[in-house]
């Protein structure tokens, strides 16, 4: 069965450079707009698009330095559905290994950074993640309602 | 692409009030720890972070502002937020922020909260 339809898709490349994470949040802020969603749910979308581009340019390594983004529109007939998808190629990670950070273990530790997919989580309505050697993918989804 | 800071302080008798304006990412994080620590060395123990002006924030950020409430844990003293937008607000619950700092819908509200003796911070 065919899912909802892609409204409007938008491309963007980025290089793994300071503060370029605002440049796709801006791109995500534009769509949302589009779709009229409220101004609380654009926020959020745009911080987790912050982080997952911000994840992509600390962790990944990726050798082209770069973060792909695709953000799609879906609806049938009216937008329903912002999907961003963030990926990388660089050298992956295991998902299910990565600690759940917490503010008490955080406030002692000499790391207190980590809160990136906790966030990314929290905020969004559906997250799913593909990692692996050829790279990592997050697929994030908001709903306008 | 810069998404600079301003951060501008304001020195009260019994606290101080840290205003940000912009982009907390980890630089700006860095400043306002900077900031911050100046004014603990400067014998302030309360300081209230006024974020009315910032839409946008990163995890590196806020990690930088919870070294902040590290320390000031450490010295007794006390740090609270004000005047958050609701996304920033939600995050700041997320991570679990609110359980070591007060965070106030506004300024006044937080400075009258902040000059009452200690108790567990929550939101307002």
């Amino acid at each position: 069965m065919a899912g909802p339809a892609i409204l409007r898709e938008v491309k963007l490349t980025l290089p793994m450079a300071p503060d370029m994470e605002i440049a796709a949040s801006k791109t995500a802020t534009a769509l949302a707009e589009f779709m009229r969603m409220s101004p609380d749910k654009i926020d959020e979308v745009r911080m987790a698009v912050v982080e997952a581009c911000i994840n992509a340019i600390e962790h990944s390594q990726a050798p082209d330095r770069k973060v792909y983004l695709v953000f799609e529109v879906l609806g049938e007939g009216e937008p329903e559905v912002l999907r961003i998808t963030v990926h990388d190629e660089g050298r992956g990670f295991a998902p299910e290994a990565v600690e759940v950070p917490t503010i008490e273990r955080k406030l002692t530790a000499a790391r207190k950074r980590g809160w990136g997919l906790k966030i990314i989580r929290g905020l969004m309505d559906g997250v799913e993640i593909d990692s692996g050697t050829r790279g990592t993918t997050i697929v994030m989804t908001k709903a306008r309602g | 692409m810069s998404e600079s800071l301003n951060l501008t302080v304001d020195r009260r008798e019994d606290l101080a009030v840290l205003y940000t304006e912009g982009y907390i990412n980890n630089q700006a994080g860095e400043e306002i720890a900077r900031q911050a620590y100046l004014l603990l060395d400067e014998g302030f123990k309360v300081l209230l972070l006024n974020l009315g002006g910032t839409k946008i924030v990163n995890s590196i950020g806020i990690s930088i502002l919870i070294e902040i409430i590290e320390k000031m844990l450490e010295i007794d003293g006390r740090l609270a937020f004000c005047c958050l937008t609701p996304t920033i607000e939600k995050t700041f619950h997320i991570m679990g922020l609110a359980q070591y700092a007060g965070i106030y819908v506004d300024e006044g509200v937080a400075v009258d909260a902040l000059r009452q003796p200690a108790s567990s911070p929550s939101a307002e």
